[in-house]
């Protein structure tokens, strides 16, 4: 102790010295917009690169189960075929064209990085900006929702996992419509919590919960989970419920990002409204 | 007039001078003179090296807040306070230096006081340009405005010094 002390007193301009510089760094990097991009992007480049190596082996290993997967999904696409269905004479459809009314385009993404250990998760995928990604576009995992394009560089963008406290999603109960909204407690990462439920509407342990049109980020319908438990009503209006995910957040590896082409369109006519 | 106080005025006139006038003068963006450098040049031998280094940071801080560059000036002073008692050792003259006096052109003459002044300017200039550019690609750049800063800055800061002994 004495000795260390003794190097501090002999070394203290320069161990001085070196605080006051990294604090200079700090503030620097901090208020300065330039330096903070730069800082970060180098930043980015780094880790991305890191975790792209990881997750590329880890995938190797996981390829048995998206294997699995792809082949059930493509079963399911089979059966949707038009080969598939009977044409009788006496009955006509109205096809909508979608070429001309194409709202939302899909694009497949890997997950190079994702946690679901904290409070605030994020997942980090491996496309960004040059491969149309924008911030605020919905991402989904197997038609179910995983979270909200935050942030985007070049070549990568960072998600605000459903499973971060600081995302609300517009959910309804599918048999009935009801809205309310979709949030994750925190605590166990296969339950999230929906909200503003009124008291009287009824609900069953197992029914579906989908995102509602009101959001401007998903398309209506798409799978959050399913009711596992009703909490009483603590005497107001509404009452919670807790729903079981349908994604398995700690799996997640390939998902599709989902940008809406009208979002545009829809956004400004609501601020029209507001003025 | 007590030593204190005759630096206390001459940090607010050389922040006044430098954002007024000196951040206002760039030549084909080249060359930007800084003399308010000469503050920590002109600080007393016996400073304390902890209080030189803090009050080079608050220097650099002052130009900061005006110019909206928080943390460039001030770690290129600091940077440059580092420097100074290694660059005093390096070129001492024949005895010690004297106690309480300042160490202006007309104490030890002009050849000390350039050689001094042109080092430490050079490595706050260095380091102010490289942070501010904050890359090494076109270092030729960086390498031509230091130089020209440079030699602008202690053009500055010589002449500054043959008015003031004068008086």
């Amino acid at each position: 102790m004495k000795n260390l002390l003794q190097l501090i007193v002999r070394f203290h301009f320069t161990i001085l010295f070196i605080l006051i510089e990294l604090v200079c760094l700090l503030l620097l990097v901090n208020n300065n917009n330039y330096h903070k991009t730069v800082f970060l992007n180098s930043n980015n480049a780094i880790s991305g690169g890191i975790y792209e190596k990881v997750t590329s082996f880890s995938d190797y290993i996981r390829l048995t189960n998206i294997n699995d997967q792809l082949s059930q999904e493509n079963t399911l696409l089979h059966n949707l075929l038009a080969e598939n269905f009977k044409f009788s004479a006496d009955s006509f459809f109205f096809y909508n064209d979608s070429i001309f009314k194409q709202q939302f385009v899909y694009r497949s993404a890997k997950v190079i990085n994702n946690s679901v250990n904290k409070q605030r998760n994020y997942i980090t995928l491996n496309k960004g900006r040059d491969q149309g990604i924008k911030p605020e576009m919905g991402v989904v995992a197997n038609n179910c929702v995983v979270g909200i394009v935050k942030s985007v560089s070049n070549n990568y963008s960072t998600v605000l996992s459903l499973l971060n406290s600081r995302l609300k999603i517009s959910a309804k109960i599918k048999k009935n419509n009801h809205h309310g909204s979709l949030y994750w407690d925190g605590k166990d990462y296969r339950k999230a919590r929906l909200t503003e439920i009124p008291s009287h509407v009824e609900i069953n342990i197992g029914d579906t919960i989908i995102t509602s049109s009101y959001s401007s980020i998903f398309p209506e319908g798409l799978l959050l989970g399913t009711a596992s438990e009703v909490l009483p009503s603590s005497g107001g209006n509404f009452r919670e419920i807790v729903i079981l995910l349908s994604n398995d957040f700690n799996q997640l590896s390939y998902v599709d990002v989902i940008g809406d082409l009208l979002k545009n369109e829809r956004l400004e006519l609501e601020k029209g409204v507001e003025k | 007039m007590n030593f204190i106080v005759k630096n206390i005025l001459r940090f607010i006139i050389l922040v006044l001078l430098q954002v007024t006038i000196f951040n206002n003068i760039q030549l084909s963006g080249f060359i930007n003179p800084y003399l308010y450098v000469l503050f920590i040049l002109l600080l007393p031998f016996e400073t304390p090296a902890w209080l030189l280094l803090f009050l080079s940071f608050l220097m650099g801080f002052s130009i900061d807040v005006f110019s909206n560059t928080i943390g460039m000036h001030a770690s290129a002073c600091v940077f440059m306070a580092f420097l100074r008692p290694s660059i005093l050792n390096a070129i001492s003259v024949r005895d010690n230096y004297e106690s309480n006096i300042e160490q202006g052109v007309y104490v030890y003459g002009f050849s000390w006081f350039f050689k001094y002044a042109l080092f430490l300017i050079l490595a706050h200039h260095s380091f102010l340009f490289i942070v501010e550019v904050f890359s090494f690609s076109n270092f030729g750049d960086t390498a031509l405005r230091i130089l020209l800063s440079t030699i602008f800055t202690l053009t500055l800061v010589v002449t500054s010094q043959f008015i003031i002994a004068k008086k």
